[in-house]
């Protein structure tokens, strides 16, 4: 068929790295949209935490903020490091590359859709982008985007930012939307042989619960989002109580999805960590079906889960108590998987490289953020901690963890294969070390402010008596911040070096066994040569007694006690 | 998409089926939470009976009728293709095609006739999901005219994968059925 003349035609430079349909390629490129979304959404949190810190001065290079300038900010960031980051790092970029990879395809099954999703990505990109500079300013109506604020231009002062946000959201959910089709169809039915779905790697099913997530939860949002533009532009009345309407309504379609959403990010960040422990542990991972099981049940458990983001909105107050159950429910399976997380270092031979470092940070830093989930969970607790910095920790400890703990852990790993270079291990420990101590510096204290009454949005909190007094705390989270962001020089030195000097990585740097590592690195379009790989065993089989090495590739058969 | 030489598919597995299969249970929740929101609030809300009363129950019959006609002629045409008789291909394609564009016609007039009659979108909440259900409804209907017209002109001229006329077919289907939910729940309840 025609793709099948466009793939062996790609030798231009454009087809090989810009309108290609090579998985690799897609997959690096959703990674480059995401840093530099990475860059920006980080930046603003400098302007916004130097305004908290000292809220009546001019923020250095950029200038005065007034409240309305901070919403914006506010808003944007949200958006940006939850749709705009975490999706495409851990869903766009890890998925496309990781799955043909791991399940031993030689692409996507439609590869041509998987180009077209990459690119209704960047438009999404680009509108939001612009949506910085439009008269009136970007969306300032939260990320998550209440209405009657969302639904009137005149509330917030924005105008043309709304709804460029709108659209941005809608065609990133249409991107990722074709991105799950092929995800899940490659994997259903692209296995190399002896490939089955209980040989399958962790992260491919991890991928693959959060692409069903979110196929199933996103559909009611786009109606919320056609509502919402159709409030604005036409003058329906869904979200207006003036003509009937009710704003609960678009606060119920948010979550109905928001909180699978969630678990959109987590699941994969979960699985780039349950892949990378055993390798770093030479152990085979604790409980390989009750994780898969786990993570099932939890992906199950979302959908009846939203309405605990709505305790404080004037739902009915019977609805509480059966979401607060379901909620701490779902910490069930979750924390199923932590333990099995630490039931694999029990006793390994751990090898403490950086990839690894970073998947204990996130074992580490998830676990606070999963405790203090429990408290936002149940209702009474909500009510007095809802809307404070207590909840922006707690989703920080647990969203901050997946991105950037969980994605640094595959990036570290996965790197060598993705560009065929090594990184530099010394500059990769610094730049956890301190990552996570600045992490801790800059989120930690906002429990404490939380509880201290600290409302989130708010962009002076000096303005309330009450909180004077505990201002130094701010001041400690934005100096946090801004060691947090120089934390990340020695990164993007290590990138940049890993790059331009050559110190090619072999075809298996850490000793792995999952089917990637029989590729070349960086694997060559279509991945393997003549012959694809054939699978005999699970991917997680190190320190076998009968096998000479202590680790046993899933392609390799073994003479004697082959299973 | 990929041709078997490029990626060879598990064998008996039907890759653009499964595509197609899990691009419609999404765009059965998208439907799903429009008629779900819509009837919380018809339910809990007095005065909807009474809006409804201005559409137009013999003009969305006949569309019911033509929509549901249309879903036969798509199976004809899939039949057709199956056998390679290109001829049968065309008219039923065709007919269904028209179906289509005979569906978005009344459904024009209908808006027509509304909007006149004083119930624009903005006119109440009723008015406001009316709209909303059966315009993103609409669009479906051009999208699926649309995608059975490029199956037209592609295997019109010599059915050679009969494989696309079906999956055309199930995205014809799904769009027939969206509206016999739309049909009771907005014109006859």
């Amino acid at each position: 068929m025609t793709t099948a003349t466009a793939q062996h035609g790609e030798h231009g430079f454009w087809t090989t790295h810009v309108f290609s349909t090579d998985h690799k390629t897609i997959g690096k490129q959703y990674l480059t949209l995401g840093l530099f979304w990475a860059v920006v959404g980080g930046l603003l949190t400098y302007v916004m935490r130097w305004q908290l810190a000292w809220p009546e001065t001019v923020v250095p290079g950029w200038g005065e903020i007034g409240p309305e300038t901070y919403n914006a900010l506010v808003t944007m960031h949200g958006t940006i490091m939850v749709f705009f980051v975490a999706m495409p790092i851990l869903l766009g970029a890890f998925g496309n590359f990781l799955i043909p990879l791991m399940v031993g395809a030689r692409d996507m099954a439609f590869p041509r859709l998987n180009m077209l999703s990459l690119w209704v990505f960047a438009l999404a990109s680009l509108l939001l982008f612009i949506s910085f500079f439009v008269p009136g300013g970007a969306a300032a109506a939260g990320w998550t985007g209440y209405p009657p604020l969302s639904a009137k231009a005149e509330y917030t002062g924005v105008n043309w930012g709304m709804d460029l946000w709108i659209l941005a959201h809608a065609l990133e959910f249409a991107a990722f939307l074709m991105g799950g089709v092929n995800y899940l169809t490659t994997a259903i039915a692209f296995r190399v042989p002896g490939m089955t779905f209980s040989r399958l790697p962790l992260v491919i099913w991890q991928q693959l619960t959060a692409t069903t997530l979110f196929l199933l939860s996103v559909g009611p949002l786009i109606a919320g989002a056609v509502m919402l533009l159709l409030d604005r532009q036409i003058g329906t009345h869904f979200f207006t109580p003036g003509g009937g309407g009710d704003p609960l309504l678009w606060q119920h379609l948010f979550w109905f999805f928001g909180h699978p959403e969630v678990y959109v990010i987590l699941l994969p960040a979960v699985g780039l960590v349950l892949d990378v422990l055993p390798v770093f542990s030479r152990k085979p991972i604790f409980g390989y079906r009750w994780i898969i099981a786990s993570t099932i049940v939890a992906g199950g458990l979302s959908f009846i889960v939203w309405a605990h983001h709505m305790f404080v909105s004037g739902i009915d107050p019977r609805l509480a108590m059966p979401f607060s159950i379901t909620t701490i429910l779902i910490s069930v399976p979750f924390a199923y998987l932590m333990f099995a997380m630490i039931a694999t270092l029990w006793r390994g031979s751990i090898r403490f490289d950086t990839p690894m470092l970073f998947a204990l940070g996130f074992i580490a830093m998830f676990i606070v953020g999963g405790l203090t989930g429990i408290f936002n969970g149940s209702a009474p607790a909500d009510i007095y901690i809802s809307d404070t910095y207590f909840v922006v920790a707690h989703f920080h400890y647990t969203l901050f963890s997946s991105v950037f703990f969980g994605g640094l852990a595959g990036f570290y790993f996965w790197f060598p294969k993705m560009f065929g270079r090594l990184m530099n291990e010394t500059l990769g420990k610094l730049h956890f070390w301190l990552t996570i101590v600045f992490f801790n510096a800059t989120f930690f204290p906002m429990h404490n402010i939380g509880l201290a009454g600290m409302m989130r949005r708010i962009a002076n909190p000096l303005q309330y008596d009450f909180l004077v007094p505990h201002q130094w705390i701010n001041v400690v989270a934005t100096i946090g911040t801004m060691l947090l962001l120089a934390s990340q020089i020695p990164f993007v030195m290590n990138v940049v070096w890993s790059l331009v000097a050559v110190r090619p990585a072999p075809k298996n740097p850490w000793q792995a066994n999952t089917l990637e590592w029989t590729a070349p690195s960086p694997p060559p379009h279509l991945n393997w040569g003549e012959a694809l790989p054939v699978v005999y065993r699970g991917p997680y089989e190190y320190s076998v007694p009968e096998a000479p090495e202590d680790w046993l590739p899933q392609d390799r058969v073994l003479a004697a006690r082959a299973r | 998409m990929a041709s078997p030489a490029e990626a060879p598919a598990i064998p008996g597995i039907a890759t653009g089926k499964i595509g197609v299969w899990w691009f419609l249970a999404s765009e059965i929740m998208l439907f799903g939470g429009l008629i779900a929101s819509y009837s919380v609030f018809r339910l809990g809300g007095p005065g909807w009976a009474e809006a409804a009363h201005h559409l137009s129950v013999p003009l969305a019959s006949i569309n019911t009728l033509v929509l549901l006609t249309s879903s036969y002629t798509v199976v004809r045409a899939f039949v057709a293709a199956e056998r390679g008789d290109v001829r049968a291909l065309r008219v039923y394609l065709g007919l269904t095609i028209l179906g289509g564009l005979i569906f978005l016609g009344i459904k024009a007039v209908e808006y027509t006739t509304e909007i006149r009659a004083g119930f624009p979108p903005a006119a109440g909440i009723f008015w406001s999901f009316y709209y909303t259900m059966t315009g993103l409804h609409a669009l479906h209907v051009l999208a699926g005219v649309v995608v059975n017209s490029i199956v037209l002109a592609t295997e019109g001229v010599g059915a050679k994968n009969p494989h696309r006329v079906e999956l055309a077919g199930l995205y014809w289907h799904f769009v027939d059925v969206v509206w016999i939910f739309l049909f009771p729940l907005l014109y006859l309840l």
